[in-house]
């Protein structure tokens, strides 16, 4: 069974999603290791004629050099590192993702070109080397003059504006890739039979669905049948 | 090659301009009586069962930019085809004034992406000057449209409780969908503020009401069309079962230019260009229905200049492109504390609220004079393009797992910690209310500036009164009020004067109406109480351009019920041979 005619039994009710999802292989189960091809490929998500072409063009630019990525990428572990749960930012390919969107939305061009470079330069004059090429203690000793905004001294706001926006970039590279959506833990996007918030969670926060409630709302076992008003 | 304008040799009963919630309706209506019909579409067929065409199950990782708003105005996955900028096909403001114009060019039109919120106008609605003085009453009563509400209830679907409110007229309901945890938390709020928080009312099939469609899986995904049809869009609870029919010819790409007339002043087609070859095409019909969108169709209208019409066809009253009118809308985030650490299950439901807010003020008691509804929120989303943005405003704020609290911002193994802790703890509201119709806001043809197709562009002229500005006040207030009494805390800064309260720009909710509205009086009104133009007996148009005053409530349903009505209209004329 293929997957539309999945949710179609399912929709129809012949088939409980569980079943299906078992026993088809519904879950998105390609993309293992090969995050890179999907950010390569261009169709595959219902383009538009001109959106596959804006798409190709993105795709065949380059903004950033190779240093400024080696930065990034380094910044980007810094941020988001591999822990007992998920792998780094960079295991994400969160580097390749900003490389992307900075081209798609080019307001992040010059904020980032200039932070890097910012970052560099206060690095040549603490220590005489660019960021990359500083040891790791020295390079956590420059991130942490920038990556607490009410902390941070006066003469790094800059730093401090690009850290930011170098954080709000990592973390949503991370977790809108397949690594980062299942660290969230996030359930959803596939078919489903909604019936209500989990008995459990509607205990821990002291709620109930009241009688009317539940004499108005669905009942899951009639999803299936047609609806009469007489 | 000379340039001529070819004609399609079939002469066809009616010609239906734009396939959205208007146009479809009226396609179904009349196909299924038998009628011939020429249905003109400016954009290309769209089905989101289309493998080539599908945004459904699709995840954020399969869009380079996860979703990102950058080439689709509401994110990768939208259904929506176009924007509020067209390439090629502006517009143009005036007096410094601000109107955006969304147009989706495809079949089915806006009604692909929209909120599936399907409000019925109330008695008060269709009367509002006889209640408050200002405005105008429509030439119809909630009585008189309701038989036809009805029947688009039972046709096409809609989720929703019997509350006996009087404004919020019931309808032939399907069972609701149960709420989601915050859901019952804004009830709880709502309940201790007087304020009421009831089942929202969406085209969403919770059963389904016939064989062709599925009933809802719970994807969240209405926006991004449903491949089992299990929600309301023309293109396919309409258009489609209308092609069966065999007596529709669907024209896509087909960007009309005019309207045609005779030495008589009757319409007798449409004139188009066809967008894959450019080349002009002209459409023959005893009845012309317009079904572009409010704008689109005042423009034609505009447009169609003759000897006869030398202001525009059913335009001698010069009221066509007035009273443009839009809902407003402001709205407010916050967050949950108690939702922090939340635990996992599948929230998704269906694609947009399970409860909702109707408007419960009393107009005569406040400073504006229009009400408003509200429309919330939040849980546990699939995570997209802007996920975690801003978390050095947040991570400060709250203790960490060991109960102190940190410095805001940071990095590492504890800063992904906090993205885990904070997910799904948010929530929005947003406000959606009634603008009063006025003359002066409007939309005319702009003297210079064409399309590239050489047609005659709109220019728009629209302000915001006082009743807007202090509306979108109270909206702020309240959302406020309901997130302190949820226990919750308020995102940013609450907008204040300065900004109109947050108040969007005009054309950003995508309501905008009013534009060739109905009335008894041809000198004060474009069409008669049928939808057809006073003037040019075969011409009706049966999209948002008909209503005379927008109520606090989303168009379509309203749109389609007319539509219906005016379609009937159409049968029964055409048989006494008056048309």
């Amino acid at each position: 069974m293929d997957r539309r005619e999945s949710l179609r039994a399912i929709a129809l009710g012949t088939l409980s999603v569980g079943t299906i999802l078992s026993a088809t292989g519904c879950e998105d189960k390609k993309g293992t290791g090969n995050e890179k091809e999907e950010v390569a490929k261009t169709p595959g998500y219902g383009r538009t004629p001109d959106e596959v072409t804006r798409d190709k063009e993105l795709m065949a630019e380059n903004f950033f050099t190779p240093e400024e990525m080696k930065t990034i990428t380094i910044l980007a572990d810094i941020i988001i590192p591999a822990d007992e749960h998920s792998g780094s930012a960079s295991d994400a390919k969160v580097p390749e993702f900003i490389a992307f969107i900075v081209k798609d939305m080019p307001e992040h061009q010059l904020p980032m070109r200039g932070g890097l470079r910012w970052l560099d330069v206060q690095c040549a004059k603490r220590y005489n080397k660019s960021f990359a090429d500083c040891t790791a203690q020295q390079r956590i000793e420059i991130v942490d003059l920038i990556a607490y905004p009410e902390k941070a001294s006066p003469e790094n706001s800059q730093g401090v504006a690009f850290f930011n926006r170098m954080r709000n970039l990592t973390a949503t590279g991370f977790f809108t890739s397949k690594m980062g959506i299942k660290d969230l833990n996030y359930m959803g996007n596939t078919p489903n039979e909604w019936d209500g918030v989990p008995a459990d969670v509607l205990k821990q926060y002291g709620y109930a669905y009241d009688e009317k409630t539940l004499a108005t709302c669905l009942k899951i076992e009639d999803r299936g049948k047609l609806m009469t008003w007489e | 090659m000379a340039f001529e304008i070819k004609k399609q040799g079939k002469v066809y009963d009616v010609c239906i301009v734009g396939s959205g919630a208007g146009g479809g309706m009226a396609a179904k209506m009349l196909s299924d009586a038998g009628l011939k019909v020429a249905l003109l579409e400016a954009g290309p067929k769209y089905d989101p069962a289309d493998p080539e065409q599908a945004t459904q199950l699709k995840w954020s990782y399969e869009s380079p930019r996860r979703g990102a708003s950058t080439t689709r105005p509401f994110g990768d996955f939208d259904a929506a085809y176009g924007g509020w900028e067209i390439n090629g096909e502006p517009y143009t403001k005036k007096n410094g004034t601000e109107f955006d114009w969304f147009r989706s060019r495809m079949l089915g039109g806006r009604t692909n992406h929209w909120g599936r919120i399907s409000l019925r106008f109330g008695p008060r609605d269709f009367k509002h000057k006889s209640y408050d003085g200002l405005g105008d009453d429509w030439p119809i009563s909630y009585d008189e449209v309701a038989p036809y509400y009805d029947r688009v209830d039972k046709m096409i679907g809609v989720f929703g409780s019997k509350e006996n409110m009087p404004n919020e007229p019931d309808g032939f309901f399907l069972p609701p969908p149960k709420p989601r945890l915050h859901e019952l938390m804004v009830k709880k709020a709502g309940d201790r503020l007087g304020i009421p928080v009831i089942p929202a009312r969406l085209s969403i099939l919770t059963r389904s009401v016939n064989k062709d469609r599925s009933p809802c899986f719970y994807c969240s995904q209405c926006n991004r069309g449903c491949t089992v049809y299990g929600d309301f869009s023309s293109s396919s609870v309409l258009v489609k079962p209308a092609m069966k029919s065999g007596h529709v010819d669907l024209y896509t790409n087909a960007m009309v230019r005019e309207v045609l007339t005779d030495g008589s002043g009757k319409a007798t087609g449409v004139a188009y260009v066809d967008k894959a070859d450019m080349q002009e095409y002209s459409v023959n019909a005893r009845v012309v229905v317009l079904a572009a969108s409010a704008c689109e169709s005042a423009r034609l209208l505009l447009n169609s200049k003759s000897a006869k019409h030398p202001n525009g066809l059913a335009n001698s009253s010069g009221v066509v492109g007035k009273y443009l009118h839009d809902s407003t809308g402001s709205s407010r985030g916050g967050f949950l504390p108690q939702l922090m650490d939340r635990k996992r299950y599948n929230e998704d439901g269906v694609g947009g609220m399970h409860m909702y807010v109707p408007w419960w003020g009393d107009n005569k008691k406040l400073d504006f004079a229009r009400g408003y509804h509200i429309e919330f929120g939040g849980g546990m989303h699939m995570p997209s393009y802007g996920y975690g943005f801003g978390m050095e405003y947040m991570n400060g704020k709250y203790p960490g797992r060991d109960g102190k609290t940190k410095a805001a911002g940071g990095y590492g193994a504890s800063l992904k910690d906090d993205y885990r802790r904070f997910y799904g703890a948010h929530i929005g509201f947003a406000g959606r209310g009634e603008c009063i119709a006025r003359e002066d806001n409007y939309c005319e043809i702009d003297p210079n500036v064409v399309d590239k197709f050489g047609i005659p562009v709109l220019r728009f002229n629209y302000t915001w009164s006082d009743h807007e500005i202090k509306q979108a006040k109270h909206m702020q207030d309240t959302f406020e009020q309901i997130i302190h009494e949820m226990g919750g805390v308020a995102s940013g800064t609450k907008p204040g004067a300065d900004t109109k309260y947050g108040l969007e720009k005009p054309g950003a909710i995508i309501h905008e109406v009013g534009t060739t509205r109905m009335g008894d009086d041809p000198a004060k009104s474009v069409l008669n109480k049928f939808n057809q133009a006073h003037e040019v007996k075969n011409l009706f148009v049966v999209d948002g351009g008909a209503f005379v005053s927008q109520a606090d409530k989303n168009p379509t349903w309203t749109i389609l019920a007319l539509s219906m009505r005016a379609s009937e209209y159409i049968v029964d004329q055409l048989k006494k041979q008056n048309l």
